[in-house]
């Protein structure tokens, strides 16, 4: 087989850092290759090399494609190519339809005038082949993730793709749209279709990948042809980190589940712009001091939806149901009462609900306790700073300085800036929405740490995630949500993938 | 001699670069503030030094102040990430109002100003509603509001100007301070050979740059225990020889005309108050977080709502004020008062480095923003240049400084 892609010592620095030092990747044709790396390793600098973000020019080494040197000036000289990226935020336009995302930029238009019927022929024919069962006229924005992500594939394809790079696919996708993409992935390969897949879910470049590289530190350090030996998770982890990774999840030890912190009683919430559409109905859970306390579920099954309606309605109409902290009725109908009630919401969005970006990390560290460096509504920069530089040790945020702007930071740093700040307002109960989203393995790592010591100092941990084996690594119970509903609740030695599944397949049964 | 060059060529070239690279990081802050200067030397010079002449710059503060006190509650309108496009009418309107109530009605002046202030406050209160409580963008119900209070004050003028105001009323606007200080000053005109020396204005002078040379090394001093980056020691030199240079300058050429305006007076105060309210509290905190991020504030148990709605009520009240300065200042009320003043008071808050997604922008940059607005006004009248002329030239400077601002962020990135 013959490589398509050539990426020779590839060097590309920055003011004051070397984001890529004489990176060395080689793609062959109509393989799955695997780019794996912790965050800040190189993985996305490299790829906008690549698809000519950074400009040719702007970095040193050289890139061949089929064989001949390419110099990308812009992200359409590459696309003319047929490298095309698909973004972990996705590109679509949420009012227009199916068809007309699909064809933005290249429609089947004679003269600039549009023939409606080729567009839905052809995208009727490009969405069959990604198995999207939708019609075209569809808006985009009544498709959840995991269908828009399937569209964006059929916009790639519809592009005559020669080199399809996905960036983080299968973050926002439920277990079951994971598979389903990866399915597609495989089936994309059969026809011809060569793939690069960045990913921090080892279990899945695993499953798809036919090589992988790893990047640590803006250099390659390995090149795995996984149909020739066996790849296990820990070899890339070990590679990722530079280091054998024991254990992927922190010993609980020191925890101790004590009194009844927090009650939540026939919770009933409707959609906040359909009233009829019930999307919590009547949950009722108990979290203990010490306590960390698991809610499963896949995509859509209302957990985002009941954490921030508990966290003073900010999601929905809260249209039944009583809330007890300590034993006594809790007002939490607004954030601010929420938060004084003890209540903390570590969103799932860090960057859209969790951060001010463009302002430093002591702006950010304090936002949700301003009186805490404040004196009769006067800040102290000096508080500011000293509070800020303590969170900075304590959680080991990576930054020159705590007045860096957050935009500056990696994901896993950022995310130990939105946990400071709700650890500045100093919660009795913490409510973790996703807390590992697209964080790297060390960072994550650190993350577990952090919550099995807050858990330790008496404080209740109600965490949602996706990842099944997250929530068996961390949690003392968990609660297992299908369809707005609490469909079980399981012990840490009952919990198993198998047993969560199959309480989510029954009550769909059920109900069906 | 030869040794000596060489070693001071090598200590400089690490410095050199070291300022080089701070100087991108702040360009914009710096930029501002040349500008200024610049704008001011250029017309100087092309208007035979009428520009700094004591009786124009006495004008050059009056005929900005409404401008700069609006400017003051727009940057924190567009700070929170909202616009106010009615300003302009509201000042009309109010202007307006108070003709009517001294001229017609014949009311005290004291009952009149607490009526137009009031009423600003209503009128803030009432766009502010919509766009807070409603979501409705602040652009379509301001410029409804624009609107409405430029049709109200015709009706409320008739059609007519209404004019002229007790000179009570007019010493809003075109009273000076007197002067507690004058033995402080008769030494003073001595010395320099002037005719008199109005001696409160250089005591004020005097304290005002002492108090900013020491608030500027008591920050630096608090920078430099905290580690953040430090402004290179000529900058910080070069930066306050020109502020305290150019306070001392124009207040010399105010104390030999007829002393402090009360408008300067006015204007001096607020923007110190609303400086220290955006940058040091926790309300001015709030704003910042809701313009830079709504959702991520209100998810911070930031009451987002309630705030919008302030930040239009105290605009409200601003622009009252302004009414009220404007309408003493010509002395008299008419329909066509403030007509298109609320698109010189936004290019004054953008010009001073205002994002218009919110978040972003100085109090101290509007109302460097408004003065080079101002003064660019005023030379370009006195050179006699038309008004057709003036508008595209205010109009360019305007794109000029986005454009700048926009080149120096990506060069950053």
């Amino acid at each position: 087989m013959k490589p398509l892609l050539q990426m020779r010592g590839i060097t590309k620095t920055f003011p004051g850092v070397r984001a890529l030092d004489g990176v060395n990747l080689t793609v062959h044709a109509g393989e799955i290759h695997a780019l794996v790396g912790e965050n800040g390793a190189g993985k996305s600098t490299l790829m906008k090399v690549l698809s000519g973000v950074y400009p040719h020019g702007s970095y040193d080494g050289e890139i061949l494609f089929d064989g001949a040197p390419v110099a990308f000036r812009s992200v359409r000289d590459s696309e003319e190519k047929g490298i095309i990226i698909i973004h972990q935020e996705l590109a679509l336009v949420p009012l227009l339809s199916i068809a007309e995302n699909i064809f933005l930029g290249n429609e089947c238009a004679r003269g600039g005038v549009i023939s409606w019927r080729e567009t839905w022929a052809r995208t009727e024919a490009l969405l069959a082949k990604v198995g999207l069962d939708e019609a075209p006229q569809t808006p985009v924005e009544r498709l959840g993730v995991g269908k828009q992500q399937l569209v964006e594939i059929a916009k790639a394809l519809s592009r005559r793709v020669r080199l399809l790079i996905l960036d983080e696919p299968t973050a926002a996708l439920s277990e079951a749209d994971s598979e389903k993409l990866l399915d597609l992935l495989l089936e994309l390969r059969a026809q011809g279709v060569t793939s690069i897949i960045i990913s921090h879910k080892l279990n899945e470049v695993r499953r798809v990948a036919d090589r992988v590289t790893v990047l640590r530190d803006g250099a390659t350090v390995a090149s795995h042809d996984a149909r020739a030996e066996t790849l296990t998770e820990d070899m890339i982890v070990r590679d990722m980190v530079g280091r054998p990774m024991e254990n992927r999840y922190p010993p609980r030890e020191g925890r101790q589940a004590g009194e009844v912190l927090m009650e939540v009683r026939d919770w009933r919430v409707a959609h906040p712009e359909h009233a009829e559409r019930i999307v919590v109905r009547d949950v009722s859970l108990r979290l203990r001091a010490g306590e960390v306390v698991g809610i499963a579920g896949l995509m859509g099954a209302g957990r985002t939806e009941l954490a921030m309606s508990l966290f003073g309605e900010s999601w929905g109409r809260k249209l039944a149901g009583e809330a007890l902290i300590e034993g006594r009725p809790a007002d939490i109908s607004r954030v601010d009462r929420a938060i004084a009630s003890g209540l903390a919401y570590v969103t799932e969005d860090r960057k859209e609900l969790g951060l001010v970006l463009d302002e430093p990390i002591t702006f950010n560290v304090t936002l949700a306790n301003l009186a805490g460096v404040s004196r009769r509504g006067v800040l102290s920069p000096r508080e500011e700073s000293r509070v800020a530089e303590r969170y900075r040790e304590a959680m080991v945020i990576r930054t020159p300085g705590v007045h860096q702007k957050v935009v500056n930071l990696s994901g896993g740093n950022q995310q130990k800036v939105v946990l400071s700040k709700w650890l500045f307002a100093d919660p009795r109960v913490l409510i973790l929405d996703e807390p590992t989203r697209g964080i790297d393995v060390g960072a994550k790592y650190e993350i577990y740490t952090i919550i099995n010591r807050l858990a330790a100092e008496g404080r209740g941990i109600l965490m949602i995630s996706s990842e099944m084996p997250e929530l068996l690594g961390m949690c003392d119970r968990i609660y297992v949500m299908c369809e707005g509903t609490v469909v079980g609740e399981l012990s840490a030695d009952e919990a198993s993938q198998e047993r969560i599944m199959s309480l989510i397949v029954k009550h769909r049964r059920q109900a069906a | 001699m030869t040794t000596e060059t060489a070693q001071g060529t090598a200590a400089a070239a690490p410095a050199g670069g070291a300022i080089r690279a701070y100087l991108t990081g702040h360009l914009r802050e710096y930029g501002l503030l040349i500008a200024l200067v610049a704008i001011m030397a250029f017309f100087q010079v092309l208007t035979d030094g009428t520009l700094l002449r004591p009786v124009n710059i006495t004008n050059l503060f009056l005929q900005n102040s409404y401008i700069i006190i609006m400017a003051l509650g727009m940057l924190i309108v567009i700070v929170g990430g909202n616009i106010d496009l009615s300003v302009g009418s509201v000042l009309g309107f109010v202007g307006a109002l108070a003709a009517v109530m001294i001229v017609n009605w014949q009311m005290p002046v004291w009952v009149t100003v607490l009526a137009c202030l009031l009423t600003g406050i209503v009128i803030g209160a009432a766009q502010g509603y919509w766009v807070a409580y409603w979501g409705i963008p602040s652009f379509i119900v301001t410029l409804a509001g624009m609107l409405v209070f430029r049709g109200a004050s015709l009706w409320l003028l008739e059609g007519q100007s209404i004019g002229p105001f007790p000179t009570e009323f007019q010493r809003l606007s075109t009273g000076f301070v007197p002067d507690l200080l004058p033995w402080l000053g008769e030494p003073l005109a001595a010395l320099a050979g002037a005719r008199r020396v109005n001696g409160l204005t250089m005591a004020v002078a005097a304290l005002a740059s002492g108090a900013i040379l020491w608030l500027g090394l008591r920050a630096r001093a608090r920078d430099r225990a905290y580690g953040m980056e430090l402004e290179p020691t000529a900058f910080f030199v070069l930066r306050n020889a020109i502020v305290i240079g150019a306070i001392l300058f124009l207040s010399w050429k105010l104390a030999t005309f007829r002393g402090l305006p009360n408008v300067l007076v006015t204007m001096a105060v607020l923007t110190l108050v609303y400086a220290f309210i955006t940058e040091r509290t926790t309300l001015g905190r709030r704003i910042y977080a809701l313009g830079g991020n709504r959702k991520a504030a209100a998810l911070s148990g930031i009451p987002t709502e309630r705030l919008t709605f302030l930040t239009f009520v105290n605009m409200g009240f601003l622009a009252a004020l302004a009414g009220l300065i404007y309408a003493a200042r010509l002395n008299v009320a008419t329909p066509k008062a403030g007509f298109a003043l609320e698109l010189d008071v936004i290019a004054a808050v953008f010009i001073g480095g205002a994002s218009m997604s919110g978040g972003v922008g100085r109090v101290v940059g509007a109302v460097v923003g408004a003065f080079i607005m101002g003064v660019m006004n005023n030379g370009m009248s006195i050179m006699g240049i038309g008004i057709d002329y003036q508008q595209v030239i205010k109009g360019l400077v305007l794109l000029a400084a986005v454009i700048f601002d926009v080149y120096n962020k990506r060069k950053q990135a």
